[in-house]
């Protein structure tokens, strides 16, 4: 492999083929010259990457549990603001924080939100594969509605997930910190220059990047780019930025997909592609284009 | 040493306050909790002055507390933080990960009844439901113990590697004044030393990893190490104290043996009801009584061997519970046994329960267990004191 793109994040690790999670932590990782230290989660990232004796991290790593990350890197931020001063620690080092979704929206919302909240150096990157995927793909609260999990299983009765997903962005906007925006594994090089603003913005700050799962979403392992591209281009996952307070949008679709384009791609909501639930597609792309129409207001954008 | 050592007069929050400014630690992370609340702000008061170069982060959960602690602790800082009750029980899943990743970090505790029904006031339940943690866990009687613990067991913990819990009892001795002698601020600084970790986050150029994922194969090997550092820490203990003897003049052992010599009945017992045992000892012993209290100091690792041998020449022995452990013997009495089973000590052991939530225990009560022991009215049952 690319020996620049590995430096940080070494080949060898063991997450499933066609996962976005190196991807993203590449990405991200070289988005600055300066040293890096990472703070993971529990979850696919770190069970793939550390396994003793092995570990793919290049640069100092720290997994506590599933629920701190944000905690956990405020300490070592922390540590780090002390002993810079003391003179102990000469270099200037950045901060990154990897959790899922379920250690962001659910179980690690309240850490997260202390550790915004009481303004942190830190860059806090959710991998939003939308569920519970290591432990074999339960709903969490950024499952999408409709689909099939394994605790909101689809049945003849029964939609799947009942519940629409969780707006992790207005939560964490909502602590006023000056940079957050929602990117996507698909678009590389927009998650590349979002990470850089990141890291280049003092104070905490904020990503949340698709990561379509290829054992839970249901499709071929060779298709997470082209999910992930079919997310943003139905607008189920707009690619945009809130710095300072103003939102700005990256990729607007002059002629969005329809939903059904991007939810018969994946066997999760092959259930939703019958008859009986037609009405509950159109719900869903109504829903869509509310959402898509208030962020577009939000950012002034015609 | 002798010279500039101060008399104070101060609470068990107010004398780990100031034993927290001579150690002048990097980070503390701490969640308010009755009873520990004197500790935290007494300590703030301090920050605020800018007497010491920590940091205070003030967080939004006792969880995050320790998180936090884990991370400042595995970065190189050296971290401190406190808590009581409630707030050790809901950090309990990160302690077991302090413990596992090895990081000395030294935590108060101003000990408190476990809810339901909720109960600000004086037990043991809160670290006694952390003792298979992994922590270094240290009683103390008085305010001056909490302020001499804390610098040893702040060292202990480094020494050792492992964390460490100073535990005093909550409100009785956490707020209550008491004389105490104090060490000069050099004396302290240079007995803690520089905190230099072997491995630590911002060593840039030597990256580690901290919390891998250890399966069946490597899992138990951490575990074992984990155990043999635990029981290195009785021979750290005794050069950090035979250091701080030194340093202070006050002698320190893993436990504290009161008029055990040629003692026929021994009352055991840890915390602040040491301190009314011992009186009732000496008023007992001059009515030529063969009495002694056994005062446990290190419960975490627990020398049971030490233990096993001074009650070896005792006739009956009571244990003192300040806390239960539902569906089998209480803590402390656990132990004891098998302390004796360590010195084939084979005479009869009561166990007797007093003080949950606060319930007030008198010199009179402790009078009444020596009598029971005196006239051998031993009981195969828990005798609860304070309850008709």
């Amino acid at each position: 492999m690319n020996k620049k793109l590995t430096q940080k994040f070494a080949p060898g690790h063991s997450s499933c083929a066609g996962c976005g999670i190196p991807a993203i932590a590449r990405t991200v990782l070289n988005a600055t010259d300066d040293p890096v230290v990472v703070i993971n989660g529990t979850g696919c990232m770190e069970v793939t990457s550390t396994l003793y004796p092995y570990t793919s991290w290049k640069v100092p790593y720290i997994h506590n549990t599933f629920e701190n990350a944000g905690a956990t890197a405020a300490g070592v931020e922390t540590a780090y603001r002390v002993l810079k001063k003391k003179g102990k620690v000469k270099k200037n080092i950045k901060f990154v924080a990897f959790a899922g979704d379920g250690g962001t929206y659910d179980i690690g919302l309240q850490s997260l939100s202390g550790a915004l909240e009481r303004g942190h150096d830190f860059l806090y990157v959710c991998y939003d594969n939308q569920g519970y995927m290591n432990t074999g793909g339960q709903r969490s609260s950024a499952s999408p509605y409709g689909a099939s999990t394994e605790t909101t299983p689809a049945s003849s009765k029964d939609i799947g997930n009942e519940l629409y997903r969780k707006d992790i962005m207005q939560i964490v906007a909502g602590h006023h910190i000056k940079y957050l925006a929602q990117a996507n594994v698909a678009h590389i090089e927009d998650l590349k220059m979002k990470a850089k603003k990141a890291l280049n913005t003092p104070g905490p700050t904020f990503l949340l990047v698709l990561q379509p799962c290829t054992n839970l979403w249901k499709y071929p392992t060779s298709q997470y780019v082209n999910i992930g591209k079919l997310a943003t281009e139905t607008n189920f996952w707009p690619l945009y930025e809130i710095e300072n307070g103003n939102y700005v949008i990256n990729y607007v679709n002059k002629k969005p997909k329809p939903i059904e384009d991007f939810l018969k791609a994946q066997k999760r909501f092959k259930h939703l592609l019958t008859d009986k639930n037609k009405e509950e597609v159109k719900k869903i792309q109504n829903i869509l284009d509310e959402k898509w129409a208030k962020l577009k207001k939000l950012a002034s954008v015609k | 040493m002798k010279q500039g050592k101060k008399n104070k007069a101060l609470t068990g929050g107010g004398a780990a306050a100031e034993a927290l400014r001579q150690i002048n630690p990097d980070v503390m992370a701490a969640y308010p909790i009755t009873p520990q609340t004197p500790i935290i702000e007494t300590f703030a008061k301090i920050q605020a002055e800018r007497l010491v170069d920590t940091e205070i982060v003030p967080v939004e959960s006792e969880h995050s507390a320790m998180s936090t602690c884990i991370g400042s602790s595995a970065a190189g800082a050296r971290t401190v933080t406190a808590t009581s009750s409630q707030g050790l029980a809901l950090m309990n899943e990160v302690i077991y990960v302090a413990s596992g990743t090895r990081l000395p970090i030294l935590m108060l505790i101003s000990a408190r009844a476990l809810s339901a029904p909720i109960n600000i006031h004086c037990d043991h339940s809160d670290v006694m439901g952390a003792r298979d943690s992994g922590w270094i866990q240290i009683f103390s009687e008085n305010v001056q113990e909490v302020y001499d613990n804390t610098i040893i067991g702040l060292k202990l913990a480094e020494k050792s590697e492992l964390p460490a819990m100073v535990i005093m009892d909550g409100f009785i001795t956490s707020h209550s004044v008491e004389n105490l002698e104090t060490i000069p601020d050099e004396g302290v600084k240079k007995f803690v030393g520089e905190y230099k970790p072997e491995k630590y986050l911002l060593d840039i150029d030597n990256p580690s990893v901290f919390g891998p994922v250890g399966l069946p194969d490597s899992y138990m090997d951490f575990k074992v190490d984990q155990e043999e550092a635990m029981q290195k820490v009785f021979d750290n203990f005794d050069d950090v104290s035979d250091e701080f003897k030194k340093l202070s003049g006050r002698d320190y052992d893993v436990v504290e043996g009161y008029k055990t010599d040629g003692a026929e009945h021994i009352v055991v017992v840890a915390g602040s009801t040491a301190g009314t045992a011992k009186d009732v000892v000496d008023k007992l012993r001059d009515g030529g009584k063969k009495v002694g209290l056994l005062k446990i100091k290190l419960f975490r690792p627990f020398p049971h061997e030490k233990i096993g041998n001074i009650l070896s020449k005792a006739r009956n022995i009571a244990v003192m519970d300040r806390a239960l452990s539902f569906g089998t013997n209480a803590p402390l009495y656990s132990e004891i046994i098998n302390s004796c089973k360590f010195s084939s000590v084979s005479h009869y052991v009561s166990s007797y329960v007093y003080g949950l939530g606060g319930r007030d225990i008198f010199a009179k009560d402790i009078e009444k267990v020596f009598e029971d022991l005196i006239s051998g009215e031993t009981s195969k049952g828990v005798r609860y004191i304070g309850i008709n």
